[in-house]
């Protein structure tokens, strides 16, 4: 293998396995070590400035980082990354100081944001503090977009949602709220030097069944029901309500039915548990909330007696799979079940929509009715029209609308300075070295098995009474001390320096997971065939140094590597040193004034 | 700062056919300078007794005093272990071995202790075969108490104050072999695929086993000039074979060229598999061992590999003729039979 190119920002930013996987890249480690020391203000801030809604997103976050977590791989669950964001977010003082704040110096241009939702919003902060005037247009009467209608609030609750709202808000942003935008040719009409489409995926999906049209008035598409009761529309539901569906938004429903009159509520998903789209978490709250979930039940009819729901007959199937891995599900033969319904809501996925832009614009659709973009700058085939979030490339979550608005924000800001919008902002990364005494580090190195704790709960029966009350009370600090001391400081990077080297082997010896040999180079996986321990995850890279006086290599697995710095403590040339990478994404502009 | 070793372990770590990984047979975070050579050592150690499926209370780890002494905290945590007076290690030894028998003895010390206060004891248990064995962790000096040359430090050898050594070394190695040891072998901290095998081969073997190992003190030894450093041995180190150890039942892969391998058998089945790299060199002569080690010195290398064994020998316990099982096992009925066998025995004097 060739030695690895360790001045490559992708190298160690891939060994932070939670940040790489993270949409945003928000340096996780570095706000873990942040909450560790109390500081949680600082925390806040590392996180608002990559990802816009810590608070939010420590209650929300579908959380692609956690099982990406290095301790996941050598212990049974990785740390509980969402929830300490929420312990900086409840813990923080006023953090506004250490925010830009307006008025900006004006730069003569006009954006417009159609959409109030994380991906506008994302790329209103990112542009403001620029000069740029910002228009949002937001159909409801504040920000927030699916954030506020679909969210329920026993878990997100409003005071949360409107604190970081209004973070942007107050960036000088000039809201049209209670607007719905009907015609994009209006806004291109109005001059605007960008347009920002974060409409998100706003169409719930129908199920055409026998039945359908005469249950209507008791049949409910999931993520409008739910922005019916966010608003307040809606207030009631039957006593029996059954719930099609197997994603978050089903969880959202059945746990909203509870909470205003639903007592027996019945989720029914037609594939197999272990196939549901929604979160383990999420499931396990609706569990908790005694809701009972079937499994390999396709609907078949809504049953109507006399105009009225009775509820609905379903099927019985088990799931098959080819070698692809493809699902078939196959008729077990036993016979229908009916359930009965006074309510059945219906939460089987969104799409995007957009009636309201015409098709002679020049802005191009394809597949599915999704708009023709380039997947680096989200520009549309409109050159000063872009997209972002849900809108640009289907359903995903906030974190994702969180990167694409940032993505956006640095495209628009090319663009409206005619630059190319293909030459991307390099990202930036510091090494530093760690090291502060023979045996001692800046960092918190030591590292123990610890079980990862659990986050309390509300009194079951009294959460149920209200929607409003949030059922995740969230780490306190000291739980969140403890949860954050689990972190293995994985962006503090073990980098070796082979002409420092004696080969003594010191570092192999103590290594507790066996992550380094040293051995005669070759190719990648024959190499992988004979290190200390078997290196099968293919998924982390190897670290190859030059060749060394005797004419091997250190070759080090990414994988199981605790960073405890034991190789550095046993290192007597210090050839191998621990020292902190930051990596941060580069964004349009500064948005933290003192970090 | 770290004072333990995490408990973690890589998830896929191998187990052994007795049901251990190999980090069940390492000890607590060693205390010696980062980078010792002695470290190494331990972890030849470990990997040796992982990959021989010894379970770890089968085995006694015995050493005297010194940074070598200290190592068996640093191995080996689940065995039994004894850290005698200095230089006393093979009389605790001799003791435990003939109490009982039925237990892998493995003996570290260091080259004072072995050498210097120890060399007494040392030259005793080679005479006697007592069936154990004996690592000498030889840096060439007492870094202990800060560098002063010890007894197996070569003429001219320059330490740490930047003095050429003046007296002539003890060659713990020529010692053995000229007091008849039945397993000699030297081998060096920084090459474990060495070393490994080795100790293998020599916790097979049914007598004495010496193992020399150069072991640089990477504080007091390893300087420009010394001849027990990284670089110099490095640079100086022959060898007289490539060793495999090749446990029982376990089938022979790897090809050697024809004459040049050498297939040993050893008591217990297993094979030591010589793949040999000095024409002039036979390990089951002990001239031919004793010249090639002193030509190898008058040349400046520092010789390395199995020098001699003697696979049939015969250990302290056969020669005194002791019963089959441990002597620590005997009840008192055994041992003290009573009037009518002592009236025997007495009888037969007078016949």
């Amino acid at each position: 293998m060739k030695p690895t190119d360790i001045s490559d920002p992708e190298y160690f930013h891939k060994v932070v396995d939670c940040q790489y996987a993270c949409p945003a890249h928000t340096p996780v480690p570095e706000y873990i070590r942040l909450i560790s020391a109390g500081k949680y203000d600082e925390a806040y801030m590392v996180n608002w400035e990559s990802n816009v809604f810590p608070g939010i997103l420590g209650r929300t976050c579908d959380r692609p980082c956690e099982p990406a977590c290095r301790r996941g791989r050598v212990e049974e669950e990785p740390v509980a990354i969402c929830r300490l964001k929420r312990v900086a977010a409840d813990n923080k003082g006023d953090v506004k100081p250490y925010m830009v704040s307006g008025p900006f110096e004006s730069n003569c241009k006009k954006i417009a944001l159609i959409g109030g939702g994380p991906a506008s919003l994302t790329v209103a902060r990112d542009l403001a503090p620029l000069g740029y005037e910002i228009h949002l247009y937001d159909e409801w009467h504040k920000g927030g977009g699916m954030m506020r209608t679909q969210i329920p609030a026993f878990r997100l609750p409003e005071e949360v949602l409107d604190e970081e709202v209004n973070y942007v808000v107050d960036l000088g942003i000039h809201t049209h709220f209670n607007t719905y935008v009907s015609s994009m040719k209006e806004v291109l009409d109005q001059d605007y030097d960008a347009v920002f489409v974060g409409t998100g995926a706003p169409k719930g999906r129908d199920l055409n069944l026998k039945g359908r049209a005469e249950a209507d008035q008791h049949v409910h598409i999931g993520i409008e029901w739910l922005e019916s009761v966010a608003f307040g529309h809606r207030t009631s539901v039957g006593n029996k309500v059954i719930i099609l569906g197997g994603g978050n938004t089903a969880m959202d429903c059945c746990r909203t039915s509870r909470r205003i009159g639903g007592e027996k509520v019945t989720v029914v998903v037609r594939s197999p548990f272990k196939d549901m789209k929604a979160s383990p978490w999420e499931i396990e709250d609706a569990i908790r909330e005694d809701i009972p979930i079937l499994n390999n039940m396709p609907p078949k009819e809504f049953v109507v007696e006399n105009g009225k729901l009775k509820g609905v007959l379903f099927g019985k199937v088990r799931a098959e799979y080819d070698e692809n891995g493809r699902r078939k599900l196959i008729p077990t033969g036993e016979p229908d079940e009916f359930i009965e319904a006074d309510d059945v809501i219906i939460a089987i996925g969104q799409d995007n929509a957009f009636p309201w832009i015409e098709r002679d614009l020049g802005i191009e659709f394809g597949k599915w009715d999704i708009p023709v973009l380039n997947k680096t700058t989200f520009q549309s085939t409109l050159p000063h029209v872009f997209f972002g979030g849900d809108a640009a490339f289907g359903p995903e979550n906030i974190i994702t609308a969180v990167a694409h608005g940032h993505q956006a924000a640095i495209s628009i800001d090319l663009f409206c300075n005619d630059k190319d919008l293909n030459d991307r902002p390099a990202p930036m990364a510091n090494l530093m070295s760690q090291k502060m005494g023979i045996h001692e580090w800046m960092y918190d190195s030591y590292v123990v098995i610890d079980e990862r704790y659990q986050v309390p709960h509300e009194d079951k029966a009294l959460s149920l009474t209200d929607r409003k009350i949030e059922v995740e009370l969230g780490f306190d600090k000291g739980l969140g001390f403890k949860e954050a001391q689990r972190c293995f400081n994985c962006d503090v990077q073990t980098v070796f320096t082979d002409k420092k080297c004696i080969e003594c082997d010191a570092c192999v010896d103590v290594c507790p997971t066996d992550c380094i040999t040293f051995t005669v180079n070759g190719e990648e996986l024959e190499l992988r065939s004979r290190l200390s321990a078997p290196a099968t995850n293919l998924t982390q890279d190897l670290y190859v140094s030059e060749k060394l006086p005797t004419g091997r290599v250190m070759v080090k697995d990414e994988d199981v590597c605790l960073h405890c710095g034991l190789c550095a403590e046993r290192c007597p040339t210090a050839a191998w040193d621990m020292q902190k990478y930051l990596y941060q994404v580069t964004k349009a502009t500064e948005v933290c004034v003192q970090c | 700062m770290s004072f333990a070793k995490p408990k973690f372990t890589h998830p896929q770590s191998p187990r052994n056919k007795v049901g251990y990984i190999k980090s069940d047979y390492e000890g607590v975070i060693s205390t010696l300078c980062a980078g010792c050579g002695h470290d190494s050592i331990s972890g030849a150690i470990v990997q040796a007794s992982f990959e021989m499926d010894i379970e770890p209370h089968r085995l006694a780890k015995l050493s005297g005093i010194g940074c070598s002494s200290k190592t068996p905290t640093y191995f080996l945590s689940n065995s039994h272990g004894f850290n005698s007076v200095h230089g006393r290690m093979p009389s605790i030894a001799t003791g435990a071995n003939l109490a009982n028998k039925n237990l892998i003895y493995l003996g570290v010390s260091g080259d004072g202790d072995s050498a210097s206060i120890g060399i007494g004891q040392f030259v005793h248990v080679i005479r006697r075969n007592l069936n154990m064995t004996y690592i000498v962790m030889n840096n060439g000096c007492y870094g202990l108490t800060k560098g002063q040359d010890s007894a197996t430090a070569d003429v001219g050898s320059i330490n740490k104050t930047g003095k050429a050594n003046e007296f002539g070394p003890i060659d713990l190695a020529g010692l053995a072999l000229e007091l008849g040891a039945s397993f000699v072998a030297r081998s060096f901290s920084g090459d474990k695929t060495q070393l490994v095998p080795l100790i293998k081969a020599a916790m097979s073997h049914p007598g004495f086993a010496f193992i020399d190992v150069i072991s640089p003190c990477v504080t007091f030894n390893n300087n420009k000039g010394s001849t027990k450093s990284y670089d110099f041995v490095r640079d100086h180190m022959t060898v007289t074979s490539k060793v495999d150890f090749v446990p029982l039942k376990e089938e022979i892969e790897v090809q050697y060229e024809a004459g040049k391998k050498m297939d040993v058998k050893l008591h217990d089945g297993s094979t030591l598999r010589l793949a040999k790299l000095a024409p002039d060199w036979n390990p089951f002569d002990r001239n031919s061992a004793t010249n090639k080690l002193q030509k190898a010195r008058s040349n400046g290398d520092v010789l390395t590999g199995l020098f001699y064994i003697d696979p049939s020998s015969g250990d302290l316990h056969k020669k005194l003729n002791t019963v089959d099982v441990a002597l620590n096992t005997l009840n008192a009925d055994q041992l003290c039979p009573g009037q009518s066998a002592l009236d025997k025995i007495n009888a037969s004097f007078r016949g």
